[in-house]
């Protein structure tokens, strides 16, 4: 347990905002995309309203792209997983442990962000909080698909952008339902949303740390 | 309990090269074994392999107590100081002593320094001490003599005799002659197809 704690701290020192990999950059990111889409489609109001929510749900996908990059690759590259196999962590255990500081570093802020973003988008109070809560029941999923494919193409060349092309069909039902629980009146799209979510979350863990183990025999 | 190492009937394939095969290898505490060989011939491999972290092609490995390795591989971030690195894995091992490793490494002037900027032989160094704090009864490795100067080298000797004396195993694989009392010599050419 201890050990756990241990290696949560590290993760949280190297992907939060002033840790190695520019934390605060997909933050930046997406809230450049959400003010891009006023310009593109013109100061129609009533359209950026209606539009809005799921702009800021594709914004948060591409956002949850940025940090692969440094997610795996490097820890795989310097021998830390080998390091921590000796020492009886295994790579699952090491993967979900990346996974709660993945979300921990990436999420809060996100959600944080999308205030501001919702501003500039002109989104009714009510639009905010589904999308609030859409993102929450959504980013964990996000976090789980993006481990895993980091973990996948951590050993390959030209990896960061493979991660990226295979993150998005992954990503597409957590949109989908997480998008599509705006236009419902109802909270079954966020429930899908977290249910997926879940689902990705108890799976990432063991699908990433198989992509580790098999990165060895390399 | 003793610490004990075991491989059994041993090979070792890399993509479709065959680079050894029928190895075996039995240490009980305070076996030094000193695998030697020229570039490519397996050494890492036959490491990797006694670490647990490379199936064999054939046959099996045991061992009782923890393992350390020293390879080529320092797995500490490039961006923290020596000391934040090192801190994390005497927290993951739970050192009683670290100062210890650091006075005969002599790593005290370095602590401040960041990890990318470590030249080869402070690398070694660095994960030398990282091995001494975790007080494992069996340690792996590979090439733990390159870069390191005569003064280091003759440390890096001593600290190997001394953890055999008190009870542990070592497995070395170094193209280099190194100075290990009473070690066995593997030639892995001999084991080559």
């Amino acid at each position: 347990m201890s050990a756990a704690l241990t290696l949560l701290r590290r993760d949280l020192g190297l992907l939060l905002p002033g840790g190695r990999g520019g934390g605060v950059l997909p933050l930046l990111f997406f809230i450049a995309v959400a003010m891009l889409f006023p310009f593109a489609v013109g100061p129609d109001a009533q359209l950026l309203a209606r539009t809005g929510g799921g702009v800021i749900w594709v914004a948060a996908l591409l956002a949850a792209i940025l940090p692969l990059e440094k997610l795996v690759a490097s820890d795989l590259e310097g021998g830390v997983f080998d390091q921590l196999h000796l020492r009886g962590v295994s790579e699952e255990l090491a993967m979900a442990i990346r996974l709660i500081a993945h979300w921990l570093a990436f999420a809060p802020l996100l959600l944080l962000a999308t205030l501001p973003a919702a501003a500039l988008l002109g989104l009714s109070a009510e639009t905010v909080r589904t999308v609030l809560l859409g993102l929450l029941a959504g980013t964990p999923g996000l976090a789980a698909v993006g481990l895993a494919v980091a973990a996948l193409t951590a050993s390959l060349r030209g990896g960061a952008a493979l991660a990226g092309l295979m993150m998005i069909p992954l990503a597409v039902p957590i949109l989908i339902f997480g998008a599509g629980a705006l236009s419902r009146p109802d909270s079954s799209g966020l429930l899908l949303t977290a249910a997926i979510s879940l689902g990705l979350c108890a799976l990432a863990p063991f699908a990433a740390g198989a992509a580790i183990r098999a990165a060895r025999e390399d | 309990m003793q610490a004990q190492l075991a491989a059994k009937d041993i090979a070792c394939r890399r993509g479709d090269r065959l680079l050894f095969s029928g190895l075996s290898l039995q240490c009980a505490a305070g076996d030094a074994v000193h695998i030697a060989g020229a570039n490519g011939v397996g050494k890492s491999s036959l490491i990797r392999i006694l670490a647990g972290l490379l199936r064999p092609y054939l046959g099996e490995v045991s061992h009782d107590g923890a393992m350390g390795l020293v390879d080529e591989r320092l797995a500490m971030d490039e961006n923290h100081t020596l000391r934040d690195a090192l801190a994390f894995w005497e927290r993951l091992d739970g050192c009683g002593d670290p100062g210890r490793a650091l006075e005969v490494l002599q790593l005290d002037p370095l602590m401040d320094v960041p990890v990318r900027f470590l030249s080869t032989g402070q690398r070694k160094r660095a994960a030398m001490a990282r091995l001494l704090n975790a007080a494992q009864p069996i340690w792996l490795l590979d090439e733990p003599l390159n870069g390191l100067d005569d003064q280091a080298r003759k440390s890096v000797e001593a600290l190997v005799a001394l953890h055999c004396g008190g009870g542990g195993i070592a497995v070395v694989a170094s193209h280099q002659p190194m100075a290990l009392p009473r070690a066995r010599m593997i030639a892995l050419a001999d084991y080559a197809k």
